[in-house]
């Protein structure tokens, strides 16, 4: 049977080439990068080269790079970073964060527990296409305001928000800024110092490196407090042995999708747009998100009177990998917070569908799903008392 | 968080090859419970002979549990007698599927509470 991966949203195979690159940091260069002696610094050399690379994906300088085990810590750092610096230094004054509410759950439940221990919240909606309101943004702030956290691109509908312009916003009121750019890095241009942006999580899996690798980049003179104490690594904000294997991983990544991103996002889009244009065709199935502003490897659907795990199963059946915002799949049994914030009723998010497409997806396999995929829509229709036509 | 729902190979066989699946037009009974909002919703149609269940059929909208669930509720009650049709439990639902993962646990209790409705609606259609 014919195995097709369509969920790079959730994680991606590592890079040949970025595979090559690692190996030698387990079994030769094992050294620790901490250690003084020779195995110590080829590691270190090769952490240190990583740093460059990773910097040079979205503009930044090296020392403005901090490496951490994927996205999560990475937004946990930044958030909890900033505002534990800032409770300090503001003494028993208010402390505001603003963020959206479709955020990724690595920020959303971050930001609920600042909640928790007294920092106040503010999640602002979104509109059908899953875009931060700049209005409401701006009316959010307050004197007490200090950061704002909101993605670059969404997860799962793949809405890309406006950036540049919140940066711009956040630059004139002295808020610091991050975002958790996770989905969006090797798939659209990111240019850290012009977008105004303070903060900005990484993760290795998502990008062709391995998992259990992240970074954050840490604007020069923006002030952080660890969150984890240890050994002093990372400026004594991380401490934590070096995954040098990983962090050569991320670095090679960050310098194939530099130098590959113009034709990844030509290529990817390409099928991705053929992949809409077929799926469509399908009776009552609608593309959820923005129709321009996405990540060029997201197609996001949902299909009338039929629920996500079932449609996803089938698929499996038939050799391909996808992902659901329904419920069904869910530990909570609720449907995506995601789809429901831009206005889905609880039965429509339950009949999504994502497809997130790579640069080794081809031709063969977009059509192969598009000819697979209006079957299990209508088998699945058969069985549904809520498909009457 | 999503977590993989770790289906047997009896839940897979139901789900990928549903038995009676489909309406009967003309039925004695019409069973329908759940809610679309929460993502499963299931609709039972039973034929009634001789106070026995002649004929079931089942319609689902829902994840692979609940029409897994369905589909088994249908095979064991057919040709049961109402009163012992209408004893089935979820616990028999899951029983015969060789389990379920916990979380899904409320899909086999859908599946028998439709059986239960249809049964009801029989005998207010029949006064009994």
């Amino acid at each position: 049977m014919k195995k097709i991966y369509m969920d790079y949203g959730a994680s991606t195979p590592v890079d040949k080439e970025v595979l090559k690159e690692m190996l030698p940091y387990f079994d030769e260069k094992y050294g620790n990068p901490s250690s003084i002696h020779g195995f110590g610094r080829e590691a270190f050399d090769g952490v240190e080269d990583a740093r460059e690379r990773v910097a040079g994906l979205i503009n930044a300088k090296p020392d403005e790079i901090t490496f951490t085990s994927g996205g999560t810590e990475s937004d946990n750092l930044a958030i909890k970073g900033v505002a534990f610096k800032n409770k300090d230094k503001r003494g028993s004054k208010g402390y505001h964060i603003i963020t959206s509410s479709i955020e990724h759950p690595a920020v959303l439940e971050t930001c609920k527990y600042m909640e928790k221990i007294g920092f106040n919240v503010k999640f602002l909606s979104v509109d059908k296409y899953g875009v931060v309101d700049l209005d409401e943004l701006k009316n959010a702030i307050s004197k007490d305001t200090f950061l704002m956290s909101i993605m670059f691109a969404n997860h799962e509908i793949g809405t890309i928000q406006p950036i540049e312009e919140i940066g711009k916003i956040a630059k004139e009121n002295d808020i610091i800024f991050h975002t958790d750019a996770i989905q969006a890095v090797c798939k659209t241009p990111i240019d850290a110092n012009k977008l105004n942006v303070d903060l900005l999580s990484i993760s290795g899996h998502k990008i062709y490196a391995p998992k259990g690798v992240g970074a954050l980049y840490i604007k020069k003179g923006v002030k952080l407090q660890t969150i984890s104490h240890g050994g002093g690594h990372e400026k004594g904000l991380r401490s934590s042995t070096y995954n040098s294997p990983g962090i050569v991983g991320l670095g090679k990544a960050c310098e194939l999708g530099k130098n590959r991103l113009e034709e990844d996002m030509a290529y990817i889009k390409s099928l991705r747009d053929s992949l809409i244009k077929k799926t469509l065709v399908i009776e009552e199935s609608y593309l959820n998100g923005h129709p321009e502003k996405r990540l060029v490897n997201n197609a996001h659907f949902r299909f009338t009177a039929i629920e996500g795990e079932s449609l996803n199963l089938r698929l499996d059946d038939k050799g391909i990998a996808a992902a659901t915002g329904s419920a069904c799949s869910s530990t909570k049994l609720e449907a995506s917070h995601i789809l429901l914030a831009i206005g889905l009723k609880p039965e429509e998010a339950h009949g999504s569908l994502r497809l997130t497409l790579g640069r080794i997806t081809t031709d063969e396999e977009v059509n192969y799903v598009a000819e697979v995929l209006p079957d299990i829509v209508n088998t699945l229709r058969d069985m549904s008392p809520l498909w009457n036509r | 968080m999503t977590e993989n729902a770790d289906y047997n190979e009896i839940v897979k066989d139901h789900f990928f090859n549903p038995r009676n699946v489909g309406e009967i037009k003309d039925a004695d009974g019409v069973g329908t419970v759940g809610n679309p909002q929460c993502g499963d919703i299931m609709t039972i149609y039973i034929k009634v002979k001789d106070n026995k269940i002649e004929d079931i059929k089942f319609k689902t909208y829902g994840c692979a549990a609940a029409i897994a669930s369905s589909s088994i509720a249908t095979e064991i009650v057919k040709g049961k007698t109402l009163e012992e049709a209408e004893k089935l439990t979820r616990d028999d639902v899951a029983k015969e599927l060789g389990g379920l993962p916990a979380i899904k646990m409320h899909c086999s209790n859908l599946a028998s509470d439709a059986l239960r409705e249809a049964i009801k609606d029989y005998r207010k259609k029949r006064k009994m």
